[in-house]
């Protein structure tokens, strides 16, 4: 049956769940998807999967309050209906926060940089901020990526649109804007940016989430939200 | 006493070990119950990866049953993968549920499943870093009850040092018994600690306690005796059998994981026991008599699974599935039920039977028609009268012609090799079979890119089988013959690339040999590999065959026995076998009998469909054969 409409989600990755990783949450959405009977339409071809485009995932071990995919439905569905159902069909710390119906444009073109908070459980406060002083200060931050098969070459700083150490929070917490790029640049490789220019390291593993993701504006120093316009919908 | 989760110390860690996500919980289906409040708190254990332990179909059903009594508590433990072992030796962390992440050692029982044997070394593990002593005998009050299941477990000697009790046979029933035991004696302020607790699950004969017999030995090495020492104490205990399927419907809410595990579907089991005789099936032999659950139970778990789990796939389950009395009815009313659904039926286990292929064409009747997989075990027909696996050359080629010519592209063969009797012309006849099977499938189909694939597992002798009393093949031997049988499929070029060819080296199956019919003193030699760093032995890349036989050399210095006494040699009629007072009710004169006729080449037929032959089981147990048809029919769903 074919696609009538679009709709775009997001989700949210927290708690324990947060170790999941891009290619566990398929597998859990698509089933989701048939416990919420969700209409969905299929690809074509010798292994049919529902089809779901899913955007840029945060990584393994790093919470987020905003992922976000497009699915596609054969039958006209109430947005709202359909976040209730999937979020009761997906375990508790895997939430569908929003659905909506697709506006106009690519799901990942409104997805232009991610809002990240880098909790840095032990560190000196001090230190942290010190060491992003001197990362903002840099003019180039060159650090490495090791993939099963090469190593790639990443510069943090070119990415990083905004960058602070809350020295009030406990634990100190880095807040970020990140733009995306390709590759795009991950919370780790922030903080191994800050480990090359200031030797700064934290004592423990840092804990990521990110906030937010959307078209970053210059002016505001904001964040868009992707899902804000959203058609009226027009029950018939 | 409070008992605080670990997972606050466990959290740093994950970020730092492969695969975190599975030692998480949170799965759809999993519970938690309030500690306080429950009487008898039971861990379950599955000696492997998660990936592996989690679709275990025993630990499901034991643990949503336990879970849905009332002051009853349980939760799961899995093996932990020698990275987050080595960090929680690091930061003494405990050996932790993957539920609410608390300490095994603080639970009443740790239940643990052996499918296999070559989880022991897994068990020591879980052990050492629950704080529980490995030794059953220094253990105290506060240590759990270390209680064995499985099919592993009606040969627990190997292991009885480091277990308290074992079970036999289905756990549903068993499983609550204990639990009543343990719950009366808390009640009564624990009388008599550890000890009574162990002779009162003793006592009713259900439950063995290896403590509580004497195992004595020959000059020779045999076994001279095994004989109760406390008064009370049965001197067999009997295996136990669930009659009525339809009765106990688990897994009802199956445990659906984040992380990728090796099964994915949800998996309904459609009978229990085999009567077919395979004479080196232990599963078959141990799980007698055939208990058929009815289609209507069938069809509704499938409904209430797949609907409650959003699986995409169903696997019906048993020891050979086609062999079930309505099984056509099951097929075409689940296929016509999830018709347009995208949701795929499989058979995992069918016979060499046209029949099969039948089935197979509805079940796929709306997807792909990728492989079929059938099991003749043996290259010779000699070699099948051996077995009692009565498919011959004809049924096969029948077979293979029907799929290839109702579209399947690819036929999966399974044998095995090192059987008793065997010679290297039966093996070599697997590569004539592969040959046939190839010109017939070419010829049914018209088509010339059929596949045929051929997979060999090496044999082992199984206790509370009719080879019981065989000697296992060297594994050089059945490393040789596999050699010669490559050869022989590669040096015909019209076949090079239909016949695919997979086999593992013989040496893995010696130490499942080992530790299938050990007795007692085969525990020094798993807990000496297990300080020699030994784990995960059904990995390849983790099991050591040199570690386990040096091992194996230097724990039995100056015993009789050693690696080959415990394999390859041949039990005579009257030799003490370790789990002889392990009771499966298969008579031993029945399988004395019927290990002669498989040596000369007599078939035995099954009973459900010709008369008793007195394998023993239906009149000790108090069982009888429960097979259909019934008549009835799959209920359709109601829609919601």
């Amino acid at each position: 049956m074919p696609a009538v409409q679009k709709l775009r989600v997001r989700f949210a990755k927290r708690g324990r769940l947060r170790f999941t990783s891009h290619r566990d949450f398929q597998r859990a959405f698509e089933r989701a998807l048939r416990r919420a009977d969700v209409p969905m339409a299929w690809s074509q071809g010798f292994t049919p999967h529902p089809k779901v485009s899913y955007a840029g995932a945060a990584p393994t071990g790093a919470a987020s309050e905003a992922e976000y995919l497009e699915l596609a439905v054969t039958r006209v569905c109430d947005p709202e209906q359909v976040r209730a159902a999937l979020d009761a069909a997906l375990p508790p710390g895997l939430d569908v926060v929003q659905v909506v119906e697709a506006g106009p444009g690519a799901l990942a073109d409104r997805l232009q940089a991610s809002s990240w908070a880098i909790e840095l459980p032990g560190a000196v406060p001090e230190q942290a901020a010190a060491a992003v002083t001197e990362f903002l200060a840099a003019a180039s931050v060159p650090v490495e990526r090791l993939t099963k098969n090469r190593v790639r070459q990443l510069d943090p700083r070119a990415a990083v649109l905004r960058l602070t150490a809350d020295t009030a929070a406990d634990p100190v917490t880095l807040r970020t804007v990140v733009r995306h790029q390709s590759p795009t640049v991950r919370p780790d490789e922030v903080l191994a940016g800050l480990r090359l220019v200031a030797g700064f390291t934290p004592p423990q593993p840092p804990r990521a989430v990110r906030l937010a993701q959307g078209e970053w504006d210059d002016d505001t120093g904001e964040l868009a939200d992707p899902l804000a316009d959203a058609p009226e919908r027009h029950d018939t | 006493m409070p008992v605080e989760s670990l997972f606050d110390q466990l959290e740093p860690l994950l970020a730092r070990v492969s695969k975190p996500i599975q030692y998480v919980g949170g799965e759809l289906g999993a519970t938690v119950k309030d500690w306080d409040a429950a009487e008898v708190r039971w861990a379950l254990m599955y000696p492997d990866a998660y990936e592996v332990g989690l679709p275990n179909q025993g630990v499901q059903i034991l643990y949503e049953l336990l879970n849905e009594q009332d002051g009853v508590l349980a939760e799961r433990t899995y093996a932990v993968w020698p990275d987050l072992e080595r960090l929680m030796r690091e930061h003494g962390i405990a050996q932790f549920t993957v539920d609410a992440h608390r300490p095994v050692g603080a639970f009443d029982l740790l239940g643990v499943s052996f499918a296999t044997e070559l989880g022991y070394t897994n068990l020591l593990t879980a052990l050492d870093l629950a704080g529980i002593p490995l030794l059953s005998a220094d253990r105290g009050d506060d240590h759990p009850i270390v209680l064995a299941g499985g099919h592993a477990a009606f040969n627990p000697e190997p292991v009885a040092d480091f277990l308290d009790a074992a079970v036999l046979g289905d756990g549903e029933e068993i499983v609550l018994a204990v639990t009543e035991v343990v719950r009366e004696w808390k009640a009564e302020g624990s009388p008599g600690g550890r000890d009574e607790l162990l002779l009162r699950l003793a006592a009713g004969g259900g439950v063995y306690v290896p403590r509580f017999y004497d195992v004595t030995y020959r000059p020779d090495g045999a076994i001279a005796a095994v004989v109760p020492n406390r008064p009370g104490v049965p001197e067999t205990v009997r295996k136990h059998t669930v009659m009525d399927l339809d009765q106990w419907p688990y897994p009802r809410k199956p445990l659906v994981p984040l992380a990728e595990t090796v099964h994915e579907r949800y998996s309904v089991e459609i009978f229990r026991g085999c009567t077919r005789g395979c004479r080196f099936c232990q599963a078959g032999m141990i799980t007698r008599p055939v208990r058929e659950r009815s289609v209507e139970t069938v069809g509704a778990m499938v409904a209430e699974g797949v609907r409650n789990s959003g699986f995409a796939e169903v696997g019906l389950l048993s020891l050979s599935s086609a062999d079930h009395s309505e099984i056509g009815e099951i097929a075409k009313g689940l296929a016509d039920r999830y018709e347009g659904t995208n949701t795929s039926l499989s058979l995992p286990s069918t016979r060499v039977d046209a029949f099969n292929v039948t089935l197979a064409d509805e079940l796929s009747r709306n997807g792909r028609r990728s492989g079929l997989t059938f099991a003749p075990e043996g290259g010779t027909e000699r070699m099948r009268r051996v077995i009692n696996k009565m498919v011959s050359e004809d049924d096969l080629i029948r077979t293979v012609s029907t799929a290839y010519g109702s579209g399947w592209r690819q036929v999966k063969l399974y044998f095995m090799c090192g059987l008793p009797t065997e010679t290297d012309d039966d093996v070599l006849a697997i590569a004539d079979l592969a040959k046939r099977v190839i010109e017939a499938g070419r010829q049914a189909s018209g088509r010339g890119d059929i596949r045929c694939t051929v997979s060999i597992g090496g044999f082992v002798p199984k206790p509370h089988t009719p080879f019981q009393w065989a000697g296992q093949a060297d594994h050089e031997v059945v490393d040789a013959r596999l050699r010669k049988l490559r050869e022989k499929v590669k040096s015909d070029r019209r076949f090079g690339k239909a016949i695919g060819l997979r086999y593992h080296e013989g040496k893995p199956s010696m130490v499942e040999g080992l530790l299938s019919r050990g007795d007692r003193r085969v525990g020094r030699v798993i807990k000496a590999v297990w300080d020699d760093g030994g784990r995960f032995d059904g990995w390849g890349e983790h099991f050591s065959y040199d570690r386990w036989t040096a091992c194996a050399e230097a724990a039995l210095a100056g015993e009789p026995v050693d690696l080959a006494w415990y394999t390859t040699r041949e039990r005579d009629r009257d030799e003490v076998l370790p789990w002889d007072h392990l009771d499966s009710g298969l008579d031993r004169d029945w399988l004395w009998d019927d290990w002669q006729d498989a040596v000369d080449e007599v078939e035995l037929d099954d009973c459900r469909w010709t008369p008793c032959f007195d394998c023993g089981v239906c009149p000790s147990m108090g069982t009888e054969i429960q097979t259909g048809p019934t008549g009835r029919t799959l209920l359709p769903l109601t829609p919601v």
